[in-house]
């Protein structure tokens, strides 16, 4: 009775799994890279938003998806705070409400309309500082 | 005018390219257009079986690719389509670079010119003789089931097709909506997201295809046959009807209680 209402409450079931699996495979298969350098490159991507703005590593979501013909990097980065000891005037590290910069990459010319892979939880709010979209990272043609 | 040239292929063998080629190919000729079947897979001739031809041989698509004999020699008239249907059988004793991507693109050419629509069974994998399959093609139809390592191969295969610039169009071939219901199998939706290619048509999967085989009669022929009106929907989107998709992806609430009811 357990195992009922277990399978119909929380159905995770193997087609998921396989949708997940085939996600990563093919990730991997497009870009040409072994998974571990993809790991690599993300991890690369995130410390250059880190050197400007202080950045949520824990709840970065970096997703690959095939849009029409190209394929696309779409990044969800939640910024903690902002660095304004740079060159801002006022000095010193200002607390800000989170933001989130959500960056698309892509091939085609549909990154602006892009879907993101997940559902976007965290939206950007209207009083965040404008949110750096970086436009070039490391776009791969739809292998 | 000139016939439409459509390469069938997957990558991964054993998925249904043949089985698809000929009843789609029959489907057609049933609704009164010509079409000739191609088999491009040399060495491993088998269109001229699922539909019942294998005895009227003469001479092979290498044959005319060597100019030992017309096209139109080579040919086979299927006559229970009223000579509409015809197949250009694969040779069973060559090897598949005992042609060129020229020569059978020309052979695709020359077929197209006498028929509304060119169908060509693609070999499994991408080597050659799946760049001769193609080399002649001008739309592709991708056929896959809602399995991992066939998905994975035809993601494969489009990526190599797209660099053609040629519509590419799928196939979900042996769906069993009572898995996908119960979550146990991918939906057509999910396998369209993964691929993101253009959905022509879902065939579900059904033991009666078996004995069509067994037989060599194609499901077009068969009135009773289930599978039917899905290969005739699949023939109509291909003329360029909008023919609504069945709905076969019904995981809701009730879906899986009814699944996990089957299950026990």
């Amino acid at each position: 009775m357990i195992e009922f209402f277990r399978k119909l409450f929380a159905p995770t079931n193997s087609s998921q799994t396989a949708k997940e699996r085939l996600r990563l495979v093919l990730m991997t298969d497009h870009l040409s890279l072994a998974p571990d350098m993809i790991e690599q490159m993300k991890r690369d991507f995130i410390d250059v938003i880190a050197k400007y703005v202080e950045v949520d590593r824990d709840k970065i979501e970096i997703n690959f998806e095939q849009q029409d013909k190209a394929l696309a990097m779409l990044a969800n980065v939640p910024i903690l705070a902002v660095n304004r000891n740079g060159g801002g005037g006022d000095g010193g590290k200002k607390r800000e409400e989170p933001a989130t910069v959500e960056a698309a990459a892509a091939t085609g010319s549909t990154g602006s309309t892009a879907t993101p892979a997940l559902p976007r939880r965290r939206r950007r709010k209207k009083s965040a500082p404008p949110a750096v979209a970086p436009s070039n990272a490391s776009p791969a043609p739809a292998g | 005018m000139s016939g439409r040239r459509i390469v069938v292929t997957s990558g991964k063998g054993g998925v249904g390219k043949t089985t698809t080629t000929a009843n789609l190919g029959a489907t057609l000729a049933k609704r009164g257009h010509r079409v000739i079947l191609i088999d491009a897979d040399i060495g491993l001739r088998n269109l001229d079986l699922v539909l019942g031809l294998e005895k009227r041989i003469v001479f092979d698509v290498v044959e005319v690719a060597e100019g030992r004999c017309q096209l139109r020699q080579a040919l086979i008239k299927d006559k229970r389509f009223g000579d509409l249907l015809s197949i250009l059988p694969a040779a069973q004793t060559r090897d598949k670079d005992a042609i060129t991507e020229e020569q059978f693109a020309n052979i695709v050419k020359q077929a197209a010119e006498i028929a509304d629509y060119v169908f060509i069974d693609c070999p499994a994998g991408i080597e050659a003789g799946f760049r001769n399959a193609i080399a002649g093609a001008d739309e592709a139809i991708v056929v896959t089931t809602p399995e991992v390592s066939a998905i994975r191969d035809a993601d494969r295969v489009i990526g190599k097709v797209a660099e053609k610039n040629i519509p590419i169009r799928l196939i979900v071939n042996r769906l069993r909506p009572e898995m996908v219901r119960t979550g146990d199998m991918l939906s057509v939706e999910d396998v369209c997201e993964i691929l993101s290619a253009e959905l022509i048509g879902v065939v579900p999967d059904d033991e009666e295809v078996i004995d069509t085989t067994n037989r060599g009669e194609p499901i077009a022929l068969d009135e009773a046959n289930k599978l039917r009106v899905v290969y005739e929907k699949i023939a109509r989107r291909l003329e360029g009807e909008l023919v609504p998709f069945t709905n076969f992806d019904n995981q809701g609430f009730f879906g899986r209680l009814l699944g996990v009811l089957k299950a026990g």
